[in-house]
């Protein structure tokens, strides 16, 4: 068969969805794809597209990449709009061509309503959709004190989120009664909106904008139908989105009265060639503006495009779960009980501020819909219910009282049914994650490699663990969290003994807690835990054997049993003088040296015995050690910064050296990395630390949990434009947070995936100390930092602690006869052969 | 027969750490001792020289028990050695040296070959 050629026209989320899932199939050998976008950029992330006020760029939104396309044969025109269709023909003419199609489809999304009031495409009138939108907002704020956002629905509040991110007074004005009038009732509306008012956004409701004219106090006055008035700098309109039809109407094919391309149960418009998917499709007099359910036409499509008979879209739940300005918004099925003879149960709590509604069917059997407002917890119980039928239990009034008050557990995992969808966004159901389990798969992450569930919005992320751990259980595999055979405990559950319990020795925890004489694997998450609690000298004579061997001798072992030694080098900073100590001291004993990574020196080759006398010349010009052997502090890498950089906003050398000076010596289950970039060119590589610092000109934006080495990930942005005090006071929280719960040998980013609730949750904790163990937390960390020592310096000030570095007790002479060397490039380098296999 | 030897003196009980190790030079070469005190016996001599990495750190090793079994985790590669029988629990087949260690008032002694003066090869 010949190739054909597919067109689609939008590259939105619901249009490279489409892309994706068409090259996975096999009628993807019969075609050429040919994409054109109207924006400059390729698909991106729009549901996140707040986060883009918030450091996100578009790299980081975006749903692939250019070498993803040219991977795929998929030929891309982006920034070329298509301009008209010519259906006898099946030609589509842009501003630069005109190209043949076989099959269309049109993937061409929304635009947003824009209400007709006069002097709405003044200057400081903005919509908020696009990147384009958000550069032109961002623009505007720079000048601005305040905003209005026209519309009180989920995409207004995310503006209105946006508006007081850039640092405005943020209005939101709604023509409706309440905020969010589609997902919410009177009551949740009333609780929601009260929320976001205490979080300084002002609500106004029942106002009818009239008109927009010059204002007095501000650019713009919106002058209200009720003939009051509000002045404000710039205006976002974002009353609601209208599907994108233009070029469907106006090649004939059948449009919705109110817009919409119609099409049938696969997706496909009055034209055969032609089909339509996402927000711009009309299927059974509905648009659909979630993603969700542009996916599911996407898929629906595919399918249809490969000749199977039996694909079809039937429609999609419409269910919202989402955090507006940190308040928790859940909007589940028929959520106004619009189902005759439907009955509530209301839970309204206005002393912690929860809103809870379910709705019932008339015999009180089945839920057919929920708000909640204030806690998503009951969320995804309640889903689970709604769209898989599931029988309410005899009280169930209880799915949604606060436990305390006899409330029931959660659905558990084992009572739904293998049809279940677990994820909506890639369409997983519980039957396709026993699948994968049946399969090999043994946890949650390699469940998410194999069905892509939970990568998508990531909202089923603690579902889809329960579903595993309790399949997981139920085949007999044992989820075993203990340390080692010695502790039948996890490494957080031993931090909180010791802690609680004022335990000081490895002996004290094994008899009490433990059983045998310990290993290699709880001695040092032991030692660890102990020198994070007490901070006591990892040389103390009860600690010694605890250690790895380079904790216990203060270096690095190579292969052939010598060591490398990395004195710290704060923020990379170095003085002339202390730079010749390094070279003379690795001269006189013939050191091995590279630059690291970390903006350090690394000098390897020495000796156990060599070690204190080479430390002791080191200390003599002031140098400390480095912790390149700890699970502790290792670098805060940083970027020259606007001492010297013509484009740098604050002093990253100075801050690197603060924090580096800070945190050094700490010990954690892990290595920790910092970095600090004084502008936001990044030259520091923050984004790919434990902690990643990027200046603004208003102060300093916080990363956190990144990861570079063999599993990369971009930090995530955890607060913006902290001043000195805040930013410390928010990495001392994270940093003892981290020290406190994760697991042994957890960098931060397996912690931070790992970590129940995710980042909102480390937000929760940290930002808004939901624990209230904020105190606590910066109070551990200040006594750590007041307690530090040099080890080095204890190391070779104590005769007793420098005994441990004879290389042979009874031989001091004597030198270990295989450390051989030979010369490459200049330098000394070891000779070794394996002797066993 | 038994080949001859001798015990040696190699050490005295200030130089041992507790739930460590140590090295010491031998005429059979690099031996780590190994001072366990909540274990009867508590001393244990295995050879210093790591079998996978040819390198002598093995006194430098973690110890600890594994289902009961004394033992030291190599430092370069981790594996786990019997500190009684010198068997590598990862791998049957490998074994290190192990020598008989007593205490003789204040000195540790070894019991070590006697090493014949072997004429030197042209």
């Amino acid at each position: 068969m010949e190739h054909q050629t597919l067109i689609v026209i939008g590259n939105g989320m619901v249009g490279h969805h489409f892309l994706e899932q068409f090259c996975q199939s096999p009628a993807s050998e019969h075609y050429q794809l040919v994409v054109f976008g109207e924006e400059k950029q390729l698909a991106y992330d729009r549901v996140h597209l707040s986060e883009y006020f918030g450091g996100s760029t578009h790299a980081d939104l975006a749903m692939a990449t250019a070498e993803w396309y040219d991977a795929q044969g998929i030929e891309l025109h982006l920034n070329e709009p298509v301009t008209s269709i010519d259906r006898e023909n099946q030609i589509v003419t842009t501003p630069k061509g005109h190209y043949l199609y076989h099959q269309l489809v049109l993937a061409t999304g929304s635009y947003p309503f824009v209400p007709p009031i006069a002097g709405n495409d003044q200057d400081g009138c903005f919509v908020y959709r696009t990147l384009a939108d958000l550069d032109a907002i961002r623009a505007s704020a720079a000048q601005a004190r305040s905003g209005v956002v026209v519309g009180g629905g989920l995409l207004g509040l995310e503006a209105a989120n946006a508006l007081k991110s850039l640092g405005l007074q943020a209005h939101v004005v709604e023509f409706a009664p309440r905020l969010m009038p589609v997902q919410l009732d009177d009551q949740g509306g009333g609780l929601l909106r009260q929320k976001i008012e205490d979080l300084g956004v002002q609500v106004h409701t029942e106002k009818a904008t009239t008109e927009i004219s010059p204002g007095a106090e501000a650019r713009l006055r919106m002058n209200f139908a009720d003939d009051s008035h509000l002045d404000t700098d710039l205006i976002v309109f974002s009353a609601g989105i209208r599907p994108q039809d233009t070029l469907a109407r106006a090649c004939g094919l059948e449009v919705g009265e109110r817009g919409g391309i119609v099409v049938n149960n696969q997706c496909t418009t009055s034209d055969p060639a032609i089909h339509a998917i996402g927000e711009c499709a009309l299927w059974n007099h509905r648009i659909f503006g979630l993603v969700a359910p542009g996916y599911t036409m996407a898929r629906t499509l595919v399918a249809a495009l490969n000749q199977d008979q039996d694909a079809a879209f039937t429609g999609a739940d419409m269910s919202t779960k989402l955090k507006l300005l940190g308040v928790d918004v859940g909007s589940i099925g028929d959520a106004h009980a619009q189902i005759p003879g439907a009955r509530n149960i209301r839970f309204h709590d206005e002393q912690s501020g929860h809103y809870r509604r379910m709705v019932l069917s008339q015999d009180g059997k089945k839920l057919l819909g929920a708000i909640l407002v204030g806690d998503n917890g009951p969320y995804d119980t309640l889903l689970q219910y709604v769209l898989n039928g599931i029988e309410l239990p005899d009280n169930p009034e209880s799915l949604i009282l606060p436990e305390s008050e006899g409330g029931a557990p959660a659905l558990g995992a084992d009572a739904l049914p293998d049809t279940a969808s677990i994820c909506s966004c890639h369409n997983v159901t519980k039957g396709d994650i026993c699948c994968a389990i049946d399969a090999g798969c043994t946890d949650v992450g390699s469940v998410k490699t194999e069905t892509r569930a939970s990568t998508g919005c990531g909202g089923c992320s603690a579902l889809l663990k329960k579903v595993v751990d309790s399949e997981l259980e139920k085949r007999g595999v044992e989820v075993c969290t203990d340390l080692c055979e010695h502790f039948p405990y996890t490494r957080q559950e031993l931090f909180h003994l010791v802690k609680v319990n004022g335990i000081r020795t490895f002996q004290n925890l094994i008899s009490q807690y433990g059983k045998g004489q310990g290993c290699d694997i709880c001695k040092p998450t032991v030692g660890s835990i102990l020198a994070s609690c007490w901070n006591e000298h990892v040389l103390a004579t009860d600690h010694v054997p605890l250690q790895d061997t380079n904790d216990t001798f203060m270096a690095n072992m190579q292969k052939n049993g010598t060591y490398s030694i990395v004195p710290r080098i704060p923020g990379g900073e170095i003085t002339p003088d202390k730079l010749i100590v390094l070279g003379e001291v690795a001269k006189q004993y013939n050191l091995y040296t590279k630059i690291t990574g970390g903006q350090r020196v690394d000098l390897f080759g020495a000796t156990l015995s060599e070690l204190p006398e080479i430390w002791e010349k080191l200390i003599a010009a002031g140098f400390e050690t480095g912790h390149a052997y700890g699970k502790s502090l290792r670098t805060v890498k940083s970027c020259v910064g606007s001492t010297w950089c013509r484009y740098g906003v604050q002093d990253s050398v100075g801050m690197a050296i603060m924090l580096e000076n800070r945190y050094k010596g700490l010990r954690a289950p892990h290595k920790v990395k910092m970095a600090v970039s004084g502008c936001t060119r990044e030259c520091a590589e923050a984004q790919s630390k434990d902690f990643g610092v990027i200046a603004t000109d208003k102060g300093w934006n916080l990363y956190v949990c990144g990861n570079g080495g063999m599993r990369p990930r971009h930090a995530d942005l955890f607060a913006t434009d902290l001043s000195d005090d805040e930013l410390i006071r928010t990495i001392d929280r994270v940093v003892m947070f981290y020290v406190r719960t994760a697991d042994r040998l957890q960098r931060t980013s397996v912690w931070l995936e790992n970590l129940e609730g995710g980042l909102d949750y480390l937000k929760q904790v940290v930002l808004d100390d939901s624990l209230g163990i904020g105190e606590e937390l910066e109070q551990h960390m200040a006594e750590l930092v007041s307690t530090y020592r040099c080890e080095w310096k204890a190391a070779v000030e104590d005769p007793e602690k420098r005994k441990r570095f004879r290389e042979f007790v009874n031989a001091p002479a004597q030198k270990d006869p295989v450390q051989q060397w030979t010369f490459e490039r200049g330098q000394r380098r070891p000779v070794l052969e394996v002797v066993a296999s | 027969m038994k080949a001859p030897t001798n015990w040696v003196p190699v050490c005295t009980v200030d130089d041992l750490v507790a739930d460590s190790g140590i090295a010491v030079w031998t005429e059979d070469g690099p031996v780590s001792v190994f001072y366990l005190p909540n274990r009867l016996p508590a001393l244990f001599a295995v050879s210093h020289t790591d079998p996978f990495s040819g390198s002598n750190v093995l006194a430098r090793g973690i110890t600890g028990d594994i289902n009961g079994e004394p033992v030291v985790a190599s430092p370069i590669y981790k594996q786990h050695f019997s500190l009684r029988t010198g068997r590598c629990l990862e791998d049957e087949g490998v074994q290190i040296k192990v020598y008989p260690a007593l205490l003789d008032g204040n000195r540790i002694r070894l019991e070590v070959p006697v090493v014949q003066a072997a004429p030197v090869a042209a």
